[in-house]
């Protein structure tokens, strides 16, 4: 048995992903399940204080719709739609391989396009509801 | 706790790579980067450039790196055995994934090669990475037949479906290349047990000859030793000899549940 004790730790090799580990398709949509779910946590605060302003009188309420209405609310209030469509059709994505089903190589990066094209008409018509209807 | 930079000791230092030119009058020259790390000098670790004539060298990643260490740099220290993709020594990141270098086409990769030791492993040098954890991890799950019944008085028997049961299993080579593509390995490897050592505990759980399941089960049912699985399917994606420890997990996940209902 060795009594010699290293100077150094050895070094950690290369790992982060984009510079090191190329993303897959696969890779990428499963951070971004996870980052939308983080925006959807965020969001879900900002959906209480929208509502604390509502029961909060006019006055409260008119000031929280002036920044809902400005570009950048309406901007971060998009991102917020196509997070929860996109979390929704990729959770829906996920109880299929809870259930053992789509775990083909093929399958799941067929049923990873699906969920993002799923992703964007249901957000393009949520809007078209809104802005429309 | 996700880690997204290297520590001070393992960043690269840029300025400190070595450049081996191409021999006068070389045609058909492909430039290698190789992560060079010595642990004798302490330094961090370092790209070297090499400039491999393609002409007089095999097609393979492994034939131009014992290219490189015959006549450019015998400094270069890579694992290498059976170089026809069954022993899983030289697994290595190459051109950003993990694969064998043994069975990687030199002609598949567009611009400068770029070679790193398995990611998010503890070098030991230059393209060596420390496996220790990764056996003993393959070592906690008793990768071996468990009975209690008495010993019968020639083979255990296996039906020709029980038998099918295993392929797709049993070829795993245990390269590592699947559990160092993985980002929850790499973020939780002290306590999750990574797809390769997960599709090594399916392997034995769907085995019909062996009779310790509910006992192998019982050891995985832990918040991360399986659970940390979440699907990314970089096994999958990266495995050089095409399994799917992703599906493994699932059906191991699936056995848990279906064993309390």
């Amino acid at each position: 048995m060795s009594t010699k004790t290293p100077a150094d730790p050895r070094p950690l090799s290369p790992f982060m992903l984009g510079q090191y580990y190329r993303f897959q398709w696969t890779s990428l949509l499963s951070f971004a399940h996870r980052i939308t779910g983080i925006g959807l946590t965020i969001g879900a605060f900002l959906v209480v204080g929208w509502l604390i302003a509502l029961a909060g009188g006019p006055q409260a309420y008119g000031m929280i719709s002036t920044h809902v209405g400005a570009w950048y609310g309406q901007v971060l209030l998009f991102c917020w739609t196509w997070a929860l469509m996109y979390h929704l059709g990729n959770g829906i994505r996920h109880l299929f391989w809870d259930v053992g089903m789509g775990f083909d190589l093929k399958a799941a990066e067929r049923s990873g396009y699906a969920v993002v094209v799923a992703s964007l008409v249901l957000t393009a018509a949520a809007w078209a509801v809104a802005y429309i209807g | 706790m996700a880690q997204f930079k290297l520590p001070a000791n393992s960043t690269i230092d840029k300025a400190a790579g070595k450049v081996h030119k191409a021999p006068a009058g070389a045609k058909n020259v492909q430039t290698f980067k190789i992560y060079r790390y010595e642990p004798d000098t302490g330094a961090n670790p370092r790209m070297d450039t090499y400039e491999v004539d393609m002409d007089n060298c095999g097609p393979m990643v492994l034939d131009a790196l014992i290219k490189i260490k015959n006549e450019m740099d015998a400094t270069l220290t890579f694992r290498r055995s059976c170089r026809e993709g069954i022993c899983g020594s030289c697994a290595m990141n190459i051109d950003g994934t993990n694969t064998l270098a043994c069975i990687k086409p030199c002609d598949e990769i567009s611009g400068d090669a770029k070679v790193y030791p398995l990611p998010h492993m503890p070098v030991i040098k230059d393209l060596v990475p420390d496996l220790t954890h990764f056996y003993a991890q393959l070592a906690s799950i008793e990768p071996w037949l468990k009975t209690d019944s008495a010993a019968p008085t020639r083979e255990r028997l296996q039906s020709e479906e029980d038998r099918a049961k295993l392929d797709g299993l049993y070829e795993c080579i245990l390269c590592a290349c699947c559990s160092t593509s993985c980002p929850s390995y790499w973020w939780n490897s002290d306590r999750y047990l990574g797809p390769a050592i997960l599709m090594q505990a399916y392997r034995w759980l769907v085995d019909s000859r062996d009779e310790a399941t509910g006992e192998r089960l019982d050891a995985l049912e832990d918040p991360f030793k399986l659970y940390r699985c979440h699907t990314i399917m970089n096994c999958a994606k990266t495995c050089p000899k095409s399994l799917n420890p992703a599906k493994a997990i699932a059906e191991v996940k699936k056995m848990m549940v279906e064993r309390k209902v």
